[in-house]
Formats: structure tokens, sequence, C-alpha cells
């Protein structure tokens, strides 16, 4: 039997602050049967190809009770592995990428059928053996669904309103959604390739480009564990900047996720008096750091621009405006009964799921799973800041709602704070060129980015994995979904906002 | 919600001046002569996300807002791509999508024009030379307009959106 414990004892490669260690097939099985029995929670299952053309497979494991992560490694000289979603279902999909991407086959897996890979790139396996292919698509078989009076609904890749592609195939009786199952992969622009080879600089901006409404927290997992890696110091300045940022980022979902979600139950003046403040921080952010979403503005070894004195005035009437409006808002949102009706009750996703999924942001925390990245594992700056992390355990539709509501409450808290105490100093230091690994957890608005990084010896990236937190939300949804009517899945859906640029890699 | 009503009947909107007209002529030229004859005094747009990273998909959002207020200019946003003159295509149009892409232009009904939204639907922007990408949505339609950004702001695709009709006008 092996524990975070074994692999906290052995010595592991140099990977920082984490470590990562490798395991023989037997202690692979066994950390699986840890995973299910609840002892840990995955947090990331990824591919690799190390020492030339050997593949591996890693697993990051988080003991959440300790707050420690560390990462297990399998070389797979056969090209395959024992499969971890055999015993922990999280992994399905985590799995079926592997395979998709790298080659490697999950002994025993539940579901092989492939996932990212629609049969259309003219390759298989890219990162691993890279196989020619005609390119003509192939069939995707979805999962059966028997029953008298039972019909299907086929809905997208392309959808009615301005968002992701991806194709949802209900299975009804009458009104009831029986069944749904989600199919993605649409969004798939290789960006493992891309990164690999590139210089950290050229790397974090496609990070930065995982899920572009979470930019700042990718670009941040990214940027840390290079500076892990690299063992490289970031200034007091440069963490209070990205700390700043990475509320600015919160605020902003939150704000256009509340009016969304309200605007799906056709309650359309939230989304109006919402839309309004989230331009607004759209607006101070642009002031600020010079670019709306403040893409690339994370930089491996700081920030790359620094706040004016004018700014941080434009930033403080933000925030005195965001306070003075929306009380209202939510006064407006909890008083309204026909709006009430409809997210009450609605998408109810079940703790234990939760927590088997080891589901992170508003999804978790609205069904009482209090992980947040930051006061769990905390990094700069906020293992210097006082804070709440808002947990229900409704878990509807409003819970996730009245979420994001106190999580709203305290991101103008903190933005506060670190505009008060912001340290004096440069905003950002050299990284010097070097091979090593680093790993790091961030929180983003829609839960923990999970980062793996491997540079070279000259300091080109060799292996980058970022993970993001709707790989363990998607499964939820199917789940959340069951038993509501159809016409509830735009309202679950946008209750859950997951990323489908994040996951579809 | 009375009061919320109340405050925006007596408060001035906060609907913005159009981007300015240099720009939007500049932009005006560079469109087809047919385009000019056929289009009519309003655009009625498919959005179609071929890969991007959402980043656009927020800022065409943006447009909807008391800020902007697409509306006004007779620009709106269709569920179905045979409602549409228009399709804004978003990404370096993954592969996976560019049968969903070719579809969805093939489904709207001509004349029709296409907008290339951002720098990744012009030539694949950060994601270019990867295997899963095309390179920018040319590779798969007719691109007639390209609205370049990463991502646009809301007033780079007001300009151009705003070119596009007055090319129609003309």
């Amino acid at each position: 039997m092996v524990n975070l414990s074994d692999l906290f004892a052995r010595n592991g490669t140099l990977c920082r602050p984490w470590p990562r260690v490798s395991v023989n097939e037997a202690e692979w099985t066994g950390l699986c049967t840890e995973l299910a029995a609840g002892r840990l929670t995955l947090s990331a299952l990824f591919g690799d190809r190390i020492q030339g053309d050997l593949g591996a497979v890693h697993m990051a494991l988080l003991e959440e009770a300790t707050g420690r992560l560390a990462l297990a490694s399998l070389p797979c000289p056969t090209g395959a592995f024992p499969s971890v979603a055999r015993h922990h279902p999280p992994a399905a999909r985590l799995e079926r990428t592997i395979r998709d991407l790298f080659g490697l086959t999950p002994v025993g897996a539940p579901d092989l059928r492939p996932w990212l890979d629609h049969a259309r790139w003219g390759v298989r396996a890219p990162l691993g053996a890279a196989t020619p292919d005609a390119g003509a698509g192939e069939a995707y078989p979805v999962l059966p669904v028997e029953g008298e009076g039972l019909h299907q609904i086929p809905v997208g890749p392309v959808h009615a309103g301005i968002i992701e592609p991806g194709h949802f195939r209900f299975s009804a009786y009458g009104e009831t959604v029986v069944r749904l199952e989600e199919r993605l992969g649409y969004v798939h622009k290789g960006m493992e390739s891309l990164m690999a080879g590139r210089a950290p600089e050229e790397a974090a901006r496609i990070a930065g480009r995982h899920s572009g409404d979470a930019t700042v927290a990718y670009a941040l997992a990214f940027c840390r564990a290079v500076e892990a890696a690299r063992g490289v110091a970031v200034p007091e300045r440069a963490h209070a900047l990205r700390g700043l940022m990475a509320e600015l980022e919160r605020l902003a979902n939150h704000l256009g996720d509340i009016g969304a979600i309200c605007n799906d139950a056709a309650f359309a003046i939230m989304l109006a008096h919402c839309g309004v403040l989230r331009e607004r921080v759209l607006r101070a952010s642009a002031r600020a750091f010079g670019h709306r979403l403040m893409m690339d503005r994370v930089v491996p070894g700081g920030v790359a621009q620094d706040i004016t004195a004018e700014a941080i005035a434009g930033m403080k009437a933000l925030v005195a405006e965001v306070r003075r409006a929306f009380p209202a808002l939510v006064r407006l949102y909890d008083e309204t009964a026909s709006l009430q009706d409809r997210t009450v009750s609605t998408g109810f996703t079940k703790p234990d799921y939760v927590r088997q999924f080891g589901a992170g942001g508003f999804v978790g925390r609205a069904s009482g799973r209090g992980f947040d990245a930051r006061r769990a594992l905390p990094y700069p700056p906020y293992d210097r800041l006082p804070f709440e992390v808002p947990v229900r355990s409704d878990g509807d539709v409003n819970a996730r709602v009245w979420v994001r509501i106190r999580e709203v409450e305290e991101s103008l808290g903190l933005i506060i704070r670190l505009l008060d105490t912001l340290p004096k100093g440069d905003i950002t230091v050299p990284v010097p060129a070097g091979g090593g690994e680093g790993v790091a957890l961030v929180e983003s608005f829609r839960g923990d980015v999970f980062a793996f990084v491997a540079l070279e010896s000259d300091g080109r990236v060799r292996r980058a994995h970022l993970r993001d937190p709707s790989w363990f939300q998607w499964p939820l949804l199917e789940t959340a979904i069951e038993g509501n009517i159809v016409a509830d899945f735009p309202l679950c859906n946008k209750s859950f906002n997951c990323s489908y640029s994040g996951v579809d890699l | 919600m009375r009061k919320l009503l109340l405050q925006g009947l007596l408060k001035a909107p906060l609907t913005e001046k159009g981007p300015d007209d240099a720009a939007v002529e500049a932009l005006a030229r560079e469109l087809d002569a047919a385009a000019r004859a056929r289009l009519g005094r309003s655009l009625s747009i498919r959005e179609v996300d071929a890969g991007s990273c959402n980043g656009c998909e927020l800022e065409i959002h943006a447009l909807g807002n008391a800020f902007y207020d697409l509306d006004r200019f007779g620009i709106r946003f269709v569920a179905s791509p045979r409602h549409a003159d228009v399709l804004l295509v978003t990404g370096p149009v993954a592969k996976n999508m560019a049968e969903a892409l070719k579809r969805t232009y093939d489904a709207t009904p001509g004349p029709k024009w296409v907008v290339a939204a951002g720098d990744c639907a012009i030539n694949g922007g950060v994601f270019a030379g990867s295997y899963a990408v095309t390179d920018g949505a040319a590779a798969i339609i007719p691109v007639d307009l390209k609205i370049p950004g990463c991502p646009p702001t809301p007033v780079d695709l007001l300009t151009g959106l705003l070119a596009l009709l007055k090319a129609g006008k003309g």
C-alpha cells in the first residue's frame, strides 16, 4: 500500500514545490484505490514522453486534509498503463485524452472511445508516435439509451447563442431529461504541442489562451510553475499586482455570470445591470494594465505593466461604484419570486459527486466542498490576506448564484486591501535559463487550475500541461440535469459555466 | 425593482457615441462593391466559434451591454444561420470544427458575408502552425472582412460591423 506520505519520503526528481516520484504498476494501482476510497483527490492525469520515446503517465494527487500535493509517474515501456478510471471514474476523460494525444492505452478502462480526437487532424497520437491519418472523420457512438417513449435531441456543436461549440445529446421522456451525454473536443487547438519547444515567455502567451475568460489565472499558474522550476523569487509588488489582476478577473466573470444566469431565466434586467458593472471592471482593468482581459500581463518573473497612481484611484472608484450598485441587484435577485422559482431546486448537484470528482469553484462550493486553492495551498499574495471562502450545501442553480454573489463581495474587499498595502519595488525579475520541473495550483474564478512545466537545460519548455477546473465539472453537469426539464438546461449550463477551450486543449 | 426602473428613466443613458467616422471609412473601402449594392439597413449575424479561447466571445457579448448597445445600429445576433446575413467567425478554425463551420456557411442563405473576428480567425494567431488548426477561416470559407485584435475590443468589433453596414448602404 502506498499513500502520499510514502511519496514524500522518497527521493523524487527535482520538481518544486511538490515532489514527483516514479512508481511501479502495483504502486500506481495502489494509489488508484486510495483515490477510489476518497483519501486522495485526483488533481491531474496527463501523458508525457520522457528519455526520448519512452511514454509515461503522471498523476497529481491532492490530500485535502493536509494541503499536500504530489505527483506519481509511471513509465510505460509497452505503451500501456493500468487504468485509473477503472477504480475512479473522474479519470475517464483524462485517460481518453492521454490515449488520443500520446497513444498510451489505459488497460481495463471502462470507456475506450476517443475523446479529443475526432479523426480530423491528419495525424494520430500527435504527441506520441504521430502516425499519419486520412483525417476523414469517423462516427462517434453515443451511449445507448433504451426505453419506451424516449426520444433524443441532438444539440450543437454550433449553438444558438454566442457560446463555445460542443455537442449535447439529450435523451428525454417527454420534457424530462433522462440522460445527457456531452461530446467535446471541437475546439482542440493542439496547445500542448505548441508550448513544447518554446521559450517560457512565448509559451506563457499560449498558456494564457487556454481559456480566455481565465487568462490571468492560467498565465499565473504557468508562470508560477516556471518560477518554481527555476527557483525564482518574484518581487512582492509583482505578487500583489498578480493578485489584483486575479481578483479583477474573478469580479468581472462573476458579475457577467450572475447577469447571464438570470437572463437564461428570462429576467433580462439583471443582465443589463450586471453587464454595466462588468464593463466598468473591464475598463478599469484596461486603464490599469492596458488590456481589458489583462492578457499577457502576467509574465515569467513578474508582471508586464505597473499600475499608476491615477489607475489606483480609478480602481478605488470602481470598487465604490460596484459596492453602491450591487446590493440593490442582490435584493432584486433574492426578492423576485418568478426568478427564484426557476433557480431554486433546479440542477441539483450531489455533494458526494462533488467530493468524488474534486470539483472546485462555485460548483464545488455550492455543494459543500469548500476547497479553494488560495486557502488550501496558499500562495502570495493570499498568504497574507484575510478573506472568506463561501460554502453552501443546497447545490442548486440558486446556490451557485449565491456563492458568486458572496465571492464578488470578497473580491471587492481583496482589491481594496491589495491597493492599500501595495508594496514598493520592482515588478519583475529575470528568469535565468536552465532546466527543472515546477508545479502550481492557482484559483481561477471557475476553480483550481493545475500547471506542470518541465524545462530543458537550455530553458525551453519540454512539456507543459494545464488542467482546467472544468475537467471535473463537465461530468457533474450531466448528473445535475437528470430529472430536470429540457428547457432548464441553459440555466443549469450557465450556472456551471464550464470552459470548452480549457478542456479541449 | 421599481426603484431600479425609475433610475433608468431619470438618469442619462450610458450608451456612447459610435466609433469615429474615419476609421469606419477606412474599413468600408476594403469591402467588395457587390456587397455595397446588396446589403440593406440591417444586419443579422450568426456567430460561429470555430476554436477560439472564448476571449472573442466575451467581447462580442459586451457589444450588447448598455455602453455599446449594438441594436441601435440595426445589427442583431440571430440563433440560426438560416436567418443570417453575416457569419462572424472566431478562432483559428480547429480542424474538429471545420466541417461544422462549412455546414453553417452552406446553411446561410445568400447574399452572405463572412467576417473573421480576431487574430486567430485571420491567420491562426498564437495557434498558427498547430496540427489541429487550419490557420484561419479563409482556409474553409471565403472571408470578406477582417477585424484584428486579441481579442478585438467592442469598439474594434463595432467599427468593423458598421463598415459592413455602411458598405451595404452605398
